[in-house]
């Protein structure tokens, strides 16, 4: 019963959307075929959209709840259930596992797209009537397409006679609590995006590309551009602990996947802010949230088609990479066709020097769609090459080759922006501002090429950049009462710093990491870096649903306390899988990163070590920079609440 | 001119999605075709790894005899797992050369001690500049070489017993 409870939630919803479709489209068109009558704006047509946004919101999440409910009751009769999980899971991994395969995380998905129209039918008060109609419509329209794609193509309440015993149980590299929040995380940035992407579409079809626009859809452009650092940093950290190849970011084509959208939504973020503040960049700011939906689109549909090999092609199946194609044709291809037709009646807004906050954010823009070309023809380009009949791989040499350089040149960009005023500022004035950046990067240049030996010329340049980086991003504060500063100065000041500490960790990482790889004897002591591993034992575990071969591995670097780690190599039953667990070490100068290979037949056992410096800023830089973001965003929403309470106040005084 | 321009945005868009589908409807070919095939086999030349055993030079490839190139490790245990197939070619005639890919003397008396010897060579390449100069990205692989010293099959992984008649086959024809 609970799984056709579900579908029949899924299914209402989608009527509710086809519904909310037809009626904004039907309300709009009247709206703008009289301008001036106030009486097509409180039409029932348009009244209605509202609450039915809000129901299928609920729909949506029902059906989810539903998921969930039969993962955790273990429900073998439902195909997913017995396909995805299995009895004796640890209960984390069946909530989990919900969302851990092909179809819950595409209900995951429309679920947190119904939820984040109802969001705005509820909150968004600013927006011209006829705006937020076509908005709320083109969200229902996305909000359609993938519930056509869950009913027809992927149904996740499919039951399967006669039920199972059992079930097959869940890959055994997801049984990790990472995986827990880190597809939900990344979903609720995507869907941040489609809303974005629905009020350009709203925007563009109300002709109303304006200030007013750019701050309705401001917060949510932040808002998923929060989640989305927040799931690439917490996704990047999973692959580096649970894959044990002691690697952070691979370039791989879904953490690029993820990557696209961000890039985007980076560049959407700082020149929304031109819109909204100076009224200035209006058919770019359309075009990139365009972009940056259609960016995540395509992560959805590399993730889920597998057409390129990958760690998380989990789902390979070509009808389905049909549809989403289709979905992907319908609404990338139509709002880019919206925006040829109706981008040449946006007025141009306001213009501004080159030297300017404006213009150090229109290079910002450049440099991050430079990158984000980099990195979508990096990872297209295998699939180009097969069509030839070549068969290669793209990797890190060209990514840290191609993209790398330009990232450092936006970083000096990044540094100089905040420094400069609107509209109009000098050269001579920007440089004395920079002096003491400036300087930081200078002594960081010097006191590496003096000590640190043989380190190569990008990680060099990002450690002096970063020291220069993170000098200039506080540098807004100077001067300033602390105090009154408001909320988002603070976020954005957060948030460079942010990519400061995370671009020395980075480097760091790439600078200084020492690496050894043995086949090691018990007692035999091993160095690696400053610190010398001594193998004690090898001994079995049992957990849960798995059994292990555990290392003791003792580290000692000087006088300090001893460190014991524990790599495992693990056996898993359902499915039949072996996983490498890696045992870490943190300290404030880095983390010893142990990994337990195979043990030959004369007792020898293979071992990887590493000494990783500073590797850790990476991860918190990260951490600051979403921090920096919900500073921001929320900083944003106090002051609007602020000024709207005072334009109340002023209507009853 | 304008209007047109603002049309480039979709062009370029239908331009990515054509690769797309394309990729999308073309049949998956999951096998890693080798680039050295068809190559001659670069030049190297590396000491014994152990006293009364030769090293190995490319050089010995050129003597008009088909050979397999095996690169290998004491530390590998699918290494150990192909032992029994290298004896098999061993014993149908096939001339088996070594290249031990970071190792020492006695793990690899050890070793052979243990698996036994099919080699009529082992190579010492310590810092694995042999195997990287042949495209290999692990151990074991074995590299089917003709008489003129060119590079007729890349084999990935271990031999396993079934594939054993193949390499026999193609080395006799390669005669």
């Amino acid at each position: 019963m609970i799984a056709e409870a579900g579908l029949a939630a899924l299914w209402l919803a989608a009527a509710l959307a086809a519904m909310q479709v037809v009626l904004a489209a039907i309300g709009v068109r009247r709206v703008l075929a009289a301008p001036d009558d106030e009486s097509a704006l409180t039409t029932d047509l348009i009244g209605a959209v509202r609450p039915v946004a809000i129901v299928q919101g609920a729909l949506a999440a029902l059906a989810m709840a539903m998921l969930i409910a039969v993962f955790l009751r273990s429900d073998m009769s439902v195909l997913l259930v017995a396909e995805n999980s299995h009895s004796e899971k640890p209960w984390l991994y069946k909530f989990a596992g919900a969302w851990g395969n092909h179809e819950g995380s595409m209900l995951l998905w429309v679920t947190i797209l119904g939820l984040a129209g109802g969001a705005v039918a509820i909150f968004e008060r600013s927006l011209a009537r006829a705006t937020l109609t076509a908005t709320l419509g083109a969200q229902a329209l996305i909000a359609l397409g993938f519930y056509a794609f869950l009913l027809f193509a992927s149904n996740p309440f499919a039951r399967i006679e006669p039920a199972p015993a059992d079930g097959q149980g869940l890959n055994p590299l997801l049984q990790d609590p990472g995986l827990a929040f880190h597809p939900p995380t990344l979903y609720i940035g995507y869907v941040g995006i489609s809303v974005a992407f629905s009020f350009a579409v709203g925007a563009l079809v109300a002709r109303d590309v304006g200030p007013a626009f750019a701050r309705a859809m401001r917060p949510w452009v932040l808002g998923s551009w929060i989640f989305l650092t927040l799931g690439i940093t917490a996704g990047s950290y999973w692959a580096y602990y649970e894959l044990g190849w002691g690697g952070w970011w691979f370039w791989d084509p879904v953490e690029n996947a993820s990557l696209m959208p961000w890039l985007a939504a980076t560049a959407l973020l700082h020149s929304v802010t031109v819109l909204a503040t100076r009224d200035g960049l209006r058919a770019w700011t359309v075009m990139l949230a365009v972009v940056a939906f259609s960016m995540s689109m395509i992560g959805t549909f590399l993730v889920r088609s597998g057409i390129l090999t990958s760690v998380h092609a989990f789902a390979v199946d070509p009808t389905r990479g049909s549809f989403i194609l289709a979905l992907l044709v319908l609404y990338i291809g139509g709002a880019l066709a919206l925006f040829a037709t109706r981008v040449g009646t946006v007025r141009v807004g306001n213009t501004f020097d080159p030297v300017s906050r404006e213009g150090a954010l229109v290079a910002n823009n450049l440099l991050l769609s430079v990158i984000l070309g980099v990195v979508l023809i990096g990872t297209l380009y295998p699939i180009i090459a097969a069509g030839f009949g070549v068969q290669l791989s793209v990797g890190p040499p060209f990514f840290d080759k191609a993209a790398g350089p330009v990232a450092l040149l936006l970083v000096v960009v990044m540094a100089a922006g905040p420094l400069l005023r609107w509209r109009r500022d000098g050269w001579r004035a920007l440089t004395s501002r920079m002096a003491v950046p400036g300087a930081a990067f200078a002594i960081g240049l010097v006191a590496l090429l003096a000590f640190g030996r043989g380190v190569a010329l990008l990680p060099l340049l990002g450690l002096a950049l970063a020291a220069g980086l993170a000098v200039a991003s506080v540098a807004p504060l100077w001067r300033r009462n602390l105090l009154r500063t408001p909320l988002f100065t603070w976020g954005m000041v957060v948030a460079h710093l942010g990519i400061a500490v995370s671009l020395a960790g980075m480097a760091a990482e790439s600078a200084f990491t020492k690496q050894t790889l043995v086949a090691a004897r018990v007692g035999e002591p091993l160095q690696v870096g400053p610190y010398t591993v001594t193998l004690k034992g090898i001994s079995p575990v049992i957990g849960p649903n798995w059994s292990a071969l555990e290392a003791h591995l003792v580290a000692r670097r000087g006088d300090a306390p001893a460190i014991v780690l524990r790599p495992q190599s693990r056996f898993f039953t359902n499915p039949v899988t072996v996983t490498s667990e890696s045992a870490i070490a943190t300290r404030w100068d880095g983390q010893v990163y142990t990994v337990l290979g195979q043990i030959d037949p004369s007792g020898r056992v293979q071992l990887r070590l590493w000494w990783k410096p500073f590797v850790t800023l990476i991860w918190l830089g990260g951490a600051l920079v979403a921090l920096g973001g919900a500073l921001s965003l929320f900083g944003r929403l106090l002051r609007e609440r602020r000024a709207r309470r005072r334009v109340e106040a002023e209507a009853w005084a | 001119m304008k209007g047109l321009k603002l049309w480039l945005p979709l062009v370029a868009f239908v331009a990515v999605l054509g690769i797309i589908a394309s990729a999308l409807y073309r049949p998956a070919d999951r096998t890693v075709y080798s680039a050295m095939v068809g190559k001659p086999l670069p030049a190297f030349e590396t000491p014994p790894l152990l006293p009364g055993k030769p090293g190995l030079a490319s050089a010995a490839f050129h003597d008009g005899k088909p050979k397999l190139l095996n690169i290998f490790a004491s530390w590998c245990v699918p290494c150990v797992a192909e032992a029994p197939q290298l004896m098999a070619l061993k014993a149908a005639g096939v001339t088996i050369e070594g290249v031990a890919i970071r190792d020492t003397p006695q793990a690899m008396r050890d070793f052979l001690a243990r698996v036994g010897d099919p080699y009529a060579a082992i190579g010492d390449d310590t810092a694995s500049a042999v195997q990287l100069s042949l495209g290999s990205s692990g151990v074991p692989e074995s590299f089917l070489i003709d008489g003129n010293g060119t590079i007729l099959l890349q084999h990935v992984g271990d031999i396993r017993a079934d594939e054993v008649p193949g390499i026999v086959a193609k080395l006799r024809a390669a005669r």
